[in-house]
C-alpha cells in the first residue's frame, strides 16, 4: 500500500468522522437504555396485579374460557417476531430470527402451518428478500414501544387465535408463539421463544404456601365475564413486556456494536498514523538522498572540469 | 366500625405503562359495569370490571383526588385496593380544552360502533374528572 501521505491523511480523517458518529450512537443507546428500563420498570406493577387477578380467577372459577383451551388438533401456528427498526446494533435481529426459524421449523416438523407476524423493519425486510408471506408487519417503534401499539398487536392475534376455520377476514391459527429477545444485562441479551396462546395455566406465580390463599373474590358482574375482559388484557399486557423488553435488549446491543466499532476505529486511526509517518519519512529521506546526490555529481562535474 | 377507624386502604392506581398514584385512602369510588361502587376500608374481596369513568379517591390527609381511566379492573382484598386500566390519568394531568375537542370530535365522528361510544364515554370521562377538579 505505496499510498502517498495525503492520501493517508485522508483516510485518518474519514475515520475520525466515523468514530465520532459510532461515539455519538453508543453514547445515545447508553442513555436510552436508561429510559427503556424505568419503562420496562413502570409497566411491572400492571402486569403483576394482572397476572394475581387472573390467577384469582383462575383458582376460584372453573370457567373454561375460548383463550386458555388447548385445541385438540393443532396444524396452525402464529409466529410473532420481534426485531428492531434500525440496523447497527450488532448480531441483535439476526439471532432473533435465527431462534424465530429454528421454532417454525419446529413447528413444522410437528406438522403445523407457520403464519408469520413481525414487528420492526428488519424482520420485514428479512422475510421480503426471502420472499416469504409475512400476513401482518408492525413497524416504527422498535425502540419505544407504547402500549396502544402492543394492544393493536394483541387484538389481532387474539383475533385469528378465536377465529373459527374458513373465516375469511383473518387466518385462524391454533397457536400463537411469540419470539423476542430477552434482556438479561447490559452484556447479555438472549433470543427466547414463548408460547402465547393459548394461555398455560397462569404463568409467574407462585403456587400459594399454606396460610397463604388467595381471598375468596365476588366477582362483578360474573367470573365468566371478569375473565373475559381480563384475558385480552393480559395477553396485551405479555406483548407490551416482549416489545419493552426486546427495546432495552436492543439499545444494549446497538451500545455494545458501536462500542466496539469506536474501539476499531481508534485502532484504524493509529495504524494509519504509523503508515502515514513511515510514508512522510521516507519522502523526507528521498528528498534528502536526492540533494546529496545532487551536490555531489555537481562536485563530481566541477572537479572534472578543473 | 370502630375498629376500622384505624384501617385505612392502600390503592395503586395502575396504567398500562406506568403506576399513576398509590398511596392510603379512607375511601374510593369507581364505576363498574354495573354502576357506582364505593371502597371503604374491610370491603370484602371484590374482582370486578370496571367501565370508562372517573376514579375518586379520599385520601387520610382528607384530599381528594380524581382521575379518568379506560376500562379495566377493581380488585379489593385484605384493604387493598388495585384499579387497573390501559390508561389513566389524574385529574391535573388532563387538557380541559383539549378533552372538550376529543369529545367534540368523538361525537361528530358520526360512527356509531362500540369503538365510538367508548371514545366519547373516555372523554366524558376526563372532562368530569378534570372539571370536579378544578
Amino acid at each position: 500500500m505505496a499510498l502517498s501521505v495525503r492520501e493517508y491523511r485522508a483516510r485518518i480523517k474519514s475515520t475520525e468522522s466515523m468514530k465520532k458518529i459510532t461515539r455519538a450512537m453508543e453514547l445515545i443507546a447508553a442513555s436510552r437504555i436508561i429510559k427503556a428500563q424505568q419503562r420496562a420498570q413502570a409497566a411491572a406493577p400492571y402486569a403483576r396485579e394482572l397476572t394475581r387477578a387472573v390467577s384469582a380467577v383462575a383458582t376460584f372459577s372453573n370457567v373454561d374460557h375460548a383463550l386458555t383451551v388447548e385445541p385438540e388438533n393443532p396444524r396452525k401456528a402464529a409466529v410473532l417476531i420481534v426485531t428492531s427498526d434500525r440496523g447497527l446494533a450488532g448480531a441483535y435481529s439476526s439471532s432473533v430470527l435465527k431462534e424465530a426459524e429454528r421454532l417454525v421449523e419446529k413447528l413444522k416438523g410437528e406438522g403445523k402451518d407457520v403464519d408469520l407476524y413481525t414487528s420492526g423493519r428488519k424482520g420485514e425486510a428479512y422475510f421480503k428478500f426471502r420472499q416469504r408471506r409475512v400476513v401482518q408487519a408492525w413497524t416504527g417503534f422498535s425502540d419505544q414501544p407504547t402500549y396502544d401499539v402492543a394492544a393493536e398487536i394483541g387484538a389481532t392475534l387474539i383475533a385469528t387465535f378465536l377465529a373459527e376455520e374458513g373465516d375469511d377476514e383473518v387466518a385462524a391459527v391454533d397457536e400463537v408463539h411469540v419470539v423476542y429477545t430477552r434482556f438479561r444485562s447490559m452484556l447479555l441479551q438472549e433470543p427466547t421463544a414463548v408460547r402465547l396462546l393459548p394461555l398455560e395455566v397462569v404463568e409467574g406465580t407462585e403456587p400459594p404456601e399454606e396460610g397463604d390463599l388467595l381471598p375468596l373474590y365476588e366477582f362483578e358482574p360474573s367470573p365468566s365475564d371478569v375473565l373475559d375482559s381480563l384475558l385480552p388484557r393480559y395477553v396485551q399486557s405479555r406483548i407490551f413486556f416482549a416489545l419493552l423488553q426486546a427495546a432495552a435488549s436492543e439499545l444494549a446491543a446497538r451500545q455494545k456494536a458501536m462500542k466496539a466499532a469506536t474501539d476499531n476505529a481508534d485502532e484504524l486511526i493509529k495504524k494509519y498514523k504509523r503508515i502515514a509517518n513511515q510514508a512522510r519519512q521516507a519522502g523526507i529521506t528521498q528528498e534528502i538522498s536526492e540533494i546529496v546526490g545532487g551536490v555531489n555529481a555537481l562536485a563530481d562535474a566541477q572537479a572534472g572540469s578543473e | 366500625m370502630a375498629e376500622s377507624t384505624d384501617k385505612v386502604l392502600q390503592v395503586e392506581l395502575v396504567a398500562a405503562d406506568r403506576l399513576v398514584w398509590s398511596g392510603q385512602a379512607t375511601m374510593v369510588i369507581a364505576r363498574t359495569t354495573e354502576g357506582d361502587v364505593g371502597i371503604l376500608p374491610n370491603h370484602a374481596p371484590l374482582l370486578s370490571s370496571i367501565i370508562e369513568g372517573v376514579v375518586d379517591v379520599q385520601t387520610v390527609d382528607g384530599e381528594t383526588w380524581i382521575a379518568a381511566v379506560d376500562a379495566g379492573f377493581l380488585s379489593v382484598a385484605d384493604n387493598r385496593v388495585s384499579i387497573l386500566s390501559e390508561r389513566a390519568e389524574m385529574s391535573h394531568e388532563i387538557d380541559l380544552e383539549k378533552a372538550r375537542q376529543d369529545l367534540e370530535r368523538a361525537k361528530t365522528s358520526g360512527e356509531n360502533d362500540d369503538a365510538a361510544e367508548e371514545a366519547v364515554r373516555r372523554a366524558e370521562a376526563r372532562i368530569r374528572a378534570a372539571e370536579r377538579a378544578s
